[in-house]
């Protein structure tokens, strides 16, 4: 376990040091909330009916924005061969990484959605749903992503099969929560959408490391 | 004491091993085993196959056919054992170069759990005194590898499986890495490296030639 708390801490410390890996997605994320008003119609219950979607799409794409490079420099300057010769499980490797991407950019995207939400006039009681649906369900899009990554990582310009991979995957948690998002926003119930995504994170959580370690064993057993 | 205890020990055998790559054999029947004290060195042409048996006796790589024994149970089956017991070093040196080299040895030896007292030592051994707290970027290649050589002087593993450790080391580093070795050897570690370097006057020192025709 030792490694894979080493390897948590290196790369929160590298994402420091690096502040553009996690902060440009999240720019692409503002410029999105920014832009959309400009180009509809931008009265305010006209946004207000798709704030949600719109703010979940952008989520979606500024998560899938950062993936691509969860994996590669680890396969490029042989940290991922140091993993494996570690002999320390991969599924807690993987399950690390993960995580510490969800920290660098979930969390500050689920962190910096309200001001979204006022930029497209967010209903006021969709608030809650909007940042609940985001802390549930944007680590259910690092965790698969993961995977995605994994598969990809020694792959020169692995981008477009990763989403292509990726995306699909992705589809059911968009359609929860932002379906989560408008039914609070027009006051119905929204906490079985939310438990669905709870449901798909516990899966995630449980299932989708092994998959990604089993994927970067495949990158280096040529 | 009995003699059975005093004779060395064979830590990793291995036999009959077989490997292609792209349709092409790059060895077959191929037969190793070391014991303690001793240092193989592994020779051969560009594309001979040096680097993929290493990662292959390392236990990376689980494309091949034959035998491999860690203190006579198969490899595979004690892995974890293994890599605890065996120190692996690729041509790729795992330095991130946003970091400094303090925080780089730090992670590539996080599974000693070296105090902090015992990574400044480290670097000081590697001739890094000094460069503790400077970003891997602004070390020179050579320093860079010696940062991640530092963890030689940290690790407990009995087996170090070295791929071209001498890449970009000045005379000095050369020198200093020839003494680790034989000292790693005298103490009753063994060493399995793959070198273009010649190297000399280490006890029980073998070479293996890989074949190399195409």
């Amino acid at each position: 376990m030792s490694l894979v708390r080493a390897t948590v801490r290196r790369d929160l410390l590298l994402a420091a040091r690096n502040p553009g890996e996690w902060a440009n997605p999240l720019m692409f994320f503002l410029m999105v909330a920014a832009l959309f008003p400009m180009a509809v119609d931008p009265n305010p219950e006209f946004l207000a009916k798709i704030a949600g979607g719109v703010i979940w799409v952008a989520a979606l794409l500024a998560t899938l924005l950062s993936l691509d490079s969860l994996y590669r420099a680890d396969v490029e300057d042989g940290s991922l061969e140091q993993w494996l010769a570690s002999g320390e499980s991969l599924y807690a490797m993987s399950l690390g990484k993960a995580l510490v991407h969800w920290c660098i950019s979930g969390l500050p995207l689920t962190l910096m959605s309200p001001l979204l939400g006022v930029m497209l006039h967010l209903p006021e009681e969709a608030y809650f749903a909007l940042f609940i649906s985001l802390a549930v369900g944007t680590p259910v899009l690092s965790l698969l992503g993961a995977v995605g990554a994994a598969l990809t990582a020694s792959l020169r310009s692995g981008g477009l099969l990763l989403a292509l991979l990726i995306l699909p995957l992705y589809v059911p948690v968009l359609i929860f929560a932002a379906s989560a998002v408008y039914h609070a926003g027009i006051g119905m119930a929204y906490n079985g959408q939310v438990a669905m995504l709870g449901a798909m994170l516990a899966l995630a959580l449980a299932l989708t490391p092994f998959a990604a370690g089993a994927a970067l064993k495949l990158n280096l057993s040529r | 004491m009995t003699p059975q205890q005093g004779a060395q020990q064979t830590l990793l055998s291995a036999s009959d091993l077989y490997c292609e790559r792209d349709d092409r054999v790059l060895f077959e029947g191929l037969a190793l085993s070391i014991t303690d004290g001793e240092l193989i060195q592994l020779a051969g042409p560009n594309g001979a196959g040096k680097t993929t048996l290493l990662r292959l006796l390392a236990g990376l790589n689980r494309d091949f056919e034959g035998q491999l024994l860690w203190h006579d149970v198969p490899l595979m089956t004690v892995y974890p054992e293994y890599a605890g017991n065996r120190l692996y070093m690729g041509h790729l040196s795992a330095v991130k170069k946003s970091l400094t080299a303090l925080e780089n040895l730090r992670w590539l030896t996080a599974q000693d759990r070296p105090s902090e007292k015992q990574l400044w030592e480290a670097l000081e051994h590697v001739a890094l005194a000094g460069y503790e707290h400077t970003p891997c970027l602004q070390l020179s290649a050579g320093q860079q590898r010696r940062v991640a050589l530092a963890r030689l002087k940290i690790s407990r593993a009995p087996l170090w499986i070295l791929d071209e450790p001498f890449t970009a080391l000045d005379k000095d580093g050369v020198s200093w890495l020839e003494g680790e070795l034989q000292a790693h050897v005298s103490n009753g570690g063994a060493v399995i490296i793959t070198s273009h370097h010649a190297l000399e006057g280490i006890p029980g020192l073998r070479r293996l030639e890989l074949g190399g025709v195409v």
